[in-house]
């Protein structure tokens, strides 16, 4: 087995450079080039020397003994002074040391995933942790690689092996009177429950959301002055503005973040009713399949959105500080040259991604969690409903079977555990 | 008498018989070893044979032309259909055996086999090569029986210790010998050998027991029999009775825990948790007023009664105590009181799927030997040890029971990738694909496999075929198509634009009768029919699961594998691989706390050696 290792700290130069071993020789690699190692989880301050006996660097060294470390292995940690030559020497002198090699993206999270330290989610919390850009991905990401999923997954898991070892209780054994009374108490109204817990769940905005951010698509018949209000918006030109319509033919898109949340703002062509421009034609389809797919449509026509985009709009009322422009009604009064109402907009965009948004209180599961975990809902709704004490074993098991998916873990005695903790089985 | 055989296999109980007579099935000569030829057959715990999950056993057992189905049928003297409430896959069909009759039903099934001979000895130790290829057997009386292949299945006589109260005897049976020499063998070639515990209940006089204070609890109606070939039920038939427990007994088994061994510390192996001993279920559900006991007569001709759930090694003078407080046992008479017996088993990760000691190459072990529980067990395993003895011995087609498709194969796949902790019995929450392995369909599932490996005697084989052409004639009937309006006529309240469908799709509606739709459903093979097309559904819907299955199954893991050299692994996970030797990924994956995080690290691995 492989022992690696790699600058953990960010590129230098910087004050300081954490260089990472992890492995089943990385503490024979620590006495290597410190001569020495402290007690594990004690500091201690080395000279680290190259394979020639140079000094290399001082250093604090540190080490951190399998299997309660974050990769499940020997772990050593160099804190060096961060230079590049620094680094790159310390570096050089490790590769020399038998067994080991320089460690690929992602490594140290795989070897913790492979040794059983984190699960599945744990790790898709790390590696969105690495990727955050706002400041609520980054603290959606830390609860999730914190296991705030892990612990939300494994309370249903409970719960549905709960149920399971009540239902293969009565099945395997049904002739034991204490099971007979004990058990099978309503199990379709427990599995109707967690059902509809799981429902909840679902049902909260995807946590995607933070990373992809909300798209906001401004909409409306050409020469509306929708680019112009972008640029407003994302505070640099990044569509062409002119006064000829149809100046925009694609979509233009824009991200920005404001007060911790992402944003893509999307400019598409106008939504003419007919165009004999081919190129715009193509345009203006795009724009409505933008329109559709939007978080938030700033509505720009005077005339009212179609019914379909009704949900997802603010009207706007557009160029508000051009002469002779009026009847804003009950739309919101918006210049993207003057900047009038640019802050109400922003309000009530905030207002709306609040919404679109999942609240940072409970676990935000991701795309490939929640189809899993609607595929135990489901499971278990059709459970509640079966009459057949086989039918709703089988249902059940399928939903156990979907949950330790979503963590990556399986364990079938679990059941059986369940079974012979409750209940006084034998004759 | 030849002093050569192809196969022998040593013990005559459940297990040995199973796998003599298989071997001997497949062509093997086969030599059966035994301490004592009449008990051959014996039942050593309680007179009662299937149950959940075991039902199931007894039956794939019987589709390989097996004994225990047959000898149970000769023997019976109380059906039940247990479960019989809920869907069939969780039927589990148990008879009560008369002890005489039952071990004369398998002496005869014995004795009438070709090419099987019954040799008395103790063996002392196996021969083997220097490289630990098995050679034979060596008695104690210094002889030796050679053989290309010998299975081991000495029940709980290897190194059997038994307890009651304060007093030891050796033995693995109350007033038998064990085999204490081929255990310090077996121990000292370094096999992974371990002790458990079992338990057996005193054994009460019937004349004593007051039946009349006593529910009874009569045979089944229904003439099904263990045996779908059995012609009838041949014995007259007897009542059991029920009562339980109270808290003078518990009071009385309280006082006196200390006397038993299993809470002096006395025995260091494991009993099974669900078939603890009445002093482990008042230790552990203190609270309960009560527990239920079945008081099971042990045959036609003998006042022998079994109490069913009170295992016991408390002294002789607690357990009539104990038992004289319950209601209807007042004057009752111990006619033999309970024990516990402790023995050597073999972890059975040490053995392949095919039930072979790895590194010892002709070895077999079957039953309690691999740390099982229960006579239904212990045939399954003697029947895919002996149909594998015979193959290794004679160059034949060994048999790899698939989980998917057998309860033999949930069963030696649990045993030789996960372990054991307790002794193993078969539940049928073990088998993922429970609506699959129903009772009934046990012929369907396993007939032809068994015929390909010529496990069938002549008139079995016929038997199958007639099965076969029967059912063919029932799919013609489920393939016929019924309009919603037929059925409304015949009173079956279906939805009135529920159309047209074939008989088969309507059987899933809880409305229509089976006899609607031309089916006669108490008929065995009408019944496995009708289950076949409302579970259908379901089991379309594992399909992709068994492919999963299979697949992973079929993916070889490099023989000898060294899983400490898988980067990333934990030193646990190391640990139960490495016991476990996994000889494909598919039952790499159904280790202990294999995730598949860890799983696609040994594939990756895998793949890497082998290119």
């Amino acid at each position: 087995m492989e022992t690696i290792f790699a600058l953990s700290s960010g590129s230098p130069p910087a004050g300081i450079a954490v260089v990472r071993v992890s492995g089943p020789r990385a503490q024979s690699a620590g006495v290597a080039l410190a001569g020495s190692l402290p007690e594990p989880r004690r500091a201690a301050l080395r000279a680290l020397r190259g394979p020639d006996g140079g000094e290399l660097d001082r250093a604090v060294v540190l080490w951190f003994d399998a299997p309660h470390t974050a990769t499940g292995h020997d772990i050593v940690e160099f804190h060096l002074h961060g230079g590049r030559a620094v680094v790159a020497a310390v570096e050089r002198a490790l590769s020399t040391v038998p067994g080991l090699r320089a460690a690929e993206a992602g490594e140290f999270t795989r070897q913790a995933l492979i040794a059983g330290r984190i699960d599945l989610t744990e790790a898709e919390g790390l590696g969105d942790l690495l990727e955050a850009e706002t400041e609520t991905a980054r603290r959606a990401a830390i609860q999730t690689s914190g296991g705030s999923v892990r612990r939300r997954t494994e309370d249903w898991t409970n719960a549905v092996l709960g149920i399971a070892a009540q239902a293969e209780a009565m099945l395997d054994h049904a002739d034991e009177d204490d099971v007979a009374a004990s058990a099978g108490e309503d199990l379709s109204r427990q599995c109707a429950t967690l059902a509809e817990q799981m429902t909840a769940a679902i049902d909260q905005p995807a946590v995607e959301r933070l990373k992809d951010g909300i798209q906001v698509v401004l909409a409306g018949p050409p020469n509306a002055g929708k680019s112009t209000l972008l640029n407003r918006m994302v505070d640099r030109e990044a569509a062409i503005v002119s006064p000829i319509a149809g100046t925009t033919r694609d979509r233009i898109e824009a991200a920005i973040q404001r007060n911790g949340i992402a944003y893509v703002f999307s400019d598409t062509a106008g939504l003419a009713v007919a165009t004999d421009d081919p190129i715009e034609a193509v345009g203006i389809a795009r724009a409505r399949e933008a329109a559709a797919a939007a978080d938030i449509v700033l509505w720009l026509d005077d005339q009212p959105p179609p019914d379909g985009l009704l949900d997802q709009t603010i009207a706007i009322f557009a160029r508000c500080d051009e002469a002779g422009r009026a009847g804003a009604g009950d739309r919101l009064a918006v210049s993207g040259v003057t900047g009038e109402g640019i802050e109400a907009l922003w309000t009530r965009i905030e207002q709306r991604a609040g919404e679109l948004t999942p609240s940072l209180d409970g676990a935000l599961l991701n795309r490939r969690q929640r189809q899993l975990l609607a595929v135990a809902r489901d499971a278990l709704r059709d459970a509640s409903l079966s009459h057949d004490l086989l039918l709703v074993a089988e249902n059940v098991r399928v939903a156990r079977g979907a949950l330790d998916r979503i963590t990556g873990r399986a364990d079938v005695e679990a059941v059986l555990d369940g079974i012979f903790s409750r209940f006084c089985i034998g004759k | 008498m030849t002093q050569n055989y192809d196969v022998i296999v040593v013990g005559g109980g459940h297990a040995g018989t199973e796998a003599a007579a298989v071997a001997a099935r497949r062509g093997a000569r086969t030599a059966l070893l035994t301490f004592d030829r009449s008990k051959i057959g014996a039942m050593s715990c309680n007179p009662a044979i299937g149950g959940l999950g075991k039902g199931q056993l007894v039956r794939e057992v019987d589709a390989f032309d097996g004994l225990i189905a047959r000898a149970a049928d000769a023997a019976a003297i109380h059906y039940r259909m247990l479960n019989r409430s809920k869907g069939s896959a969780v039927w589990g069909p148990r008879v009560q055996a008369d002890r005489e009759l039952y071990s004369a039903a398998i002496q005869r099934a014995i004795d009438a086999q070709p090419g099987l001979d019954v040799v008395e000895g103790e063996v002392a130790a196996l021969k083997l090569s220097t490289n630990n290829r098995v050679e034979g057997v060596v008695l104690a009386d210094g002889s030796v029986i050679s053989a290309r292949a010998v299975v081991l299945a000495t029940g709980t006589f290897l190194g059997g210790r038994i307890f009651r109260g304060e007093d030891r005897e050796t033995g693995g049976r109350v007033g038998e010998r064990a085999a204490s020499e081929l255990a310090g063998q077996l121990r000292a070639a370094e096999l992974p050998m371990s002790r458990l515990k079992t338990g057996t209940p005193p054994r009460l006089d019937g004349r004593t027991i007051a039946w009349g204070e006593l529910a009874e609890q009569a045979s089944d109606a229904e003439l099904w029999t263990m045996a779908p070939r059995s012609p009838a039920r041949c014995n007259p038939l007897i009542f059991c009775a029920i009562t339980r427990t109270n808290e003078a007994a518990h009071d009385i088994i309280r006082r006196d825990l200390h006397r038993s061994p299993l809470f002096g510390g006395d025995i260091a192996g494991v009993g099974p948790r669900y078939c603890p001993s009445i002093e482990d279920k008042i230790h552990r559900f203190g609270d309960r007023d009560g527990h239920q006991v079945f008081l099971e007569p042990e045959g036609l001709d003998t006042p022998l009664v079994y109490p069913n759930g009170i295992s016991t090694s408390l002294p002789a003078d607690t357990q009539e105590a104990m038992v004289r407080a319950m209601p209807g046992l007042g004057a009752v008479r111990i006619v033999t009181p309970g024990y516990a017996v402790e023995y050597d088993h073999i972890d059975p990760r040490a053995l392949d799927a095919r039930l072979s000691v790895d590194g010892f190459d002709g070895l077999f072990c079957a039953g309690q030997i691999n740390g099982t529980t229960g006579y239904e067990e212990a045939a399954a395993q003697g029947l895919v040890a002996g149909i594998n003895a015979a193959a290794y011995a004679c160059d034949l087609a060994p048999y790899i029971a698939d989980r998917a498709n057998s309860y033999l194969g949930v069963m030696i796949d649990d045993l030789v990738t996960q372990g054991i902790t307790e002794p193993y019995r078969m539940l049928t929450a073990r088998a993922e694909f429970r609506l699959r392995l129903r009772a009934n369909n046990a012929w369907t599932r396993l007939g032809p496999k068994a015929r390909e490996l010529g496990c069938l005697a002549e008139s079995s084989s016929r038997w199958l075929d007639a099965r076969i052409e029967r059912r063919a004639a029932l799919d013609a009937l489920l393939d016929t198509s019924y309009s919603a309006g037929v059925l409304r006529e015949a009173g079956d309240q279906v939805p009135i634009d529920a159309g047209s469908k074939p008989a088969r799709e309507w059987l899933r509606f809880p409305a229509v009768k089976p006899a609607t739709l031309g089916l006669n459903s108490d008929n065995a093979d009408v019944e496995e029919a009708i289950e076949d097309a409302r579970y259908a559904p379901y089991v379309e819907r594992q399909d992709a699961e068994v492919r999963e299955l299979r697949q992973n199954d079929s993916i070889a893991l490099p023989v000898g594998l060294a899983f400490d050299s898988i980067p990333g692994l934990s030193a646990e996970m190391i640990d139960r691989l490495s016991a476990a030797r996994p000889q494909t990924l598919g039952q790499a994956s159904r280790v202990r706390g294999i995730t598949p995080a860890a799983l696609s690290a040994i594939l990756l691995h895998a793949k890497r050696v082998a290119a």
